[in-house]
């Protein structure tokens, strides 16, 4: 059960510090590395701070002259500074590693205030899409592509890797792994204006096998979806398809296998299958859902789909029930 | 309005002022997303507006207008509106008959703040 951002960024210990990877490993060695020299560091500080106000005469003639200032003020911070600096950067260099041969590649692009994914193949190009989840195999490492359409944006999943910039123009390479299933919460974090604290996402790590069997017949349902035939029986499906098409969702959301072909919005193929509803802000269920196309702009004011609150309570269900079964 | 505060059971009949039942109903109501649709108390976001106000429940006669407002009406119309008030656009949830009861406790605690 997913608590969408919530789940993210909340709990003990924090995301940041419970690393489920190697990527994220070198990330929190870091960081508590970098915790500690600030814990000397301060350490020292104080302890100067308590020589030139209390201590022995003698001392704190030391600590006033001009080798105390050239050795504590100039030689050991450029020292420890461009060890810290080289050590980081050795930790963290393969977080973003070109892309050497067949790994697994994602192309992930910030919208805003939403996630685009594309699973690309070695030639790279794009055999699924999604939007605002990934799903990786546990155990092997992957490469995401990180774009942006508009401003920047920020990628961190920080149970997984270390945060990258997604930049206008511009593909950042960045490795993730994860050495155990679960589901990690990922977060926008860089400012990108309005709703931007409500940009989020989901990383679901499988067992292979299992990652295998969803991934190829998600590709399968992603070029001939047979969803558009499935549905008609049930009044209440067909009569939620046909208010899709006619309210104008099709010119924003693409939905495999039918008209519905807009690009504008996260892609609706397989919504039903989705953890998440808002990017990645609430649980994917038939009363969200619901709750989400009637009145986005109540949920998250500001993003760039209108709030359908025209429609009935009734015809908002209908649109959530036939949202909710493409799987 | 007469009419519907006397369909208000008496204080007595809801035996729901277990503060640890109330708690975890408002952490289900937080991970739920049932605000994605009501004002719920003690819930800062979202504060959807497309269902009735969930404030000072309490003081509500009638569940949707059509049930007492009694702990196992409530927990049972949570779980599953349709089924319980024909015709209801709020749908079926996904969550327990525990968490139900654990949701219409909070609720019929006295909205708490
Ligand atoms: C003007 C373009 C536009 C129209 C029209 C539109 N949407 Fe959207 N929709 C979006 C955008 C943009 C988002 C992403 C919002 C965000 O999270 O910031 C979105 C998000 C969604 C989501 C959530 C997807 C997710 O993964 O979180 C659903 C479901 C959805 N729209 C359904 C609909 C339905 C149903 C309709 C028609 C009744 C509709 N949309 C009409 C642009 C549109
Ligand atoms: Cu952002």
């Amino acid at each position: 059960m997913t608590e969408g951002l919530a789940g993210a960024l909340w709990g003990w210990p924090p995301p940041v510090l419970d690393p489920a990877g190697p990527y994220a490993d070198s990330v929190t060695v870091l960081a508590w590395a970098l915790f500690a020299m600030g814990v000397v560091v301060t350490g020292i500080v104080v302890a100067a701070l308590w020589v030139a106000l209390r201590g022995p005469e003698r001392w704190r003639r030391v600590l006033g002259g001009e080798k105390a200032v050239w050795i504590g003020g100039v030689a050991f911070p450029g020292v420890v500074l461009t060890v810290l600096l080289i050590w980081g950067l050795t930790l963290t260099a393969s977080l973003t590693k070109p892309i050497t041969g067949d790994e697994m590649r994602i192309r992930v692009t910030g919208e805003m205030w939403w996630f685009r994914v594309e699973y690309l193949d070695a030639a790279g190009n794009v055999v699924m899409r999604d939007a605002n989840e990934v799903r990786i195999p546990v155990g092997v490492p992957v490469v995401f592509e990180l774009r942006s359409a508009d401003v920047l944006h920020s990628f961190w999943i920080p149970h997984l890797s270390g945060k990258l910039d997604m930049v206008p123009g511009r593909t950042n390479l960045l490795r993730a792994e994860a050495t155990r299933t679960g589901q990690f919460g990922g977060v926008c974090a860089e400012y990108c204006g309005g709703p931007h604290a409500l940009m989020g996402f989901v990383a679901i790590a499988k067992e292979p096998e299992e990652w295998q069997r969803w991934f190829d017949a998600r590709v399968a349902a992603d070029s001939v979806q047979p969803l558009a035939a499935v549905s008609t029986t049930n009044p209440q499906l067909a009569q939620g398809r046909e208010l899709f098409m006619e309210n104008g969702c099709a010119a924003c959301h693409r939905v495999a296998g039918t008209q519905a072909n807009g690009l504008a919005g996260p892609d609706l193929t397989f919504m039903g299958d989705r953890a998440t509803v808002g990017a990645g802000i609430l649980p994917n269920h038939r009363g969200t859902l619901t709750g989400w196309i009637g009145d986005s702009q109540g949920i998250k004011p500001g993003n760039r789909m209108p709030s359908y609150d025209r429609l009935s309570a009734q015809q908002l269900d209908a649109i959530a029930a036939w949202l909710g079964q493409l799987k | 309005m007469g009419v519907l505060t006397a369909c208000k059971p008496p204080a007595q009949t809801r035996q729901h002022d277990d503060a640890a039942a109330q708690k975890r109903g408002l952490k289900l109501m937080e991970t739920k997303g049932c605000g994605a649709c009501h004002e719920i108390p003690g819930l800062n976001w979202p504060r959807g507006q497309l269902g009735p106000s969930l404030m000072r429940f309490n003081d509500t006669g009638l569940i949707a207008g059509y049930l007492p407002n009694t702990p196992v009406n409530l927990a049972a119309f949570i779980r599953n509106a349709p089924a319980t008030k024909p015709g209801s656009t709020m749908p079926a949830m996904p969550v327990t008959v525990s968490e139900a009861v654990d949701m219409a406790a909070y609720l019929q605690g006295g909205g708490r703040d």
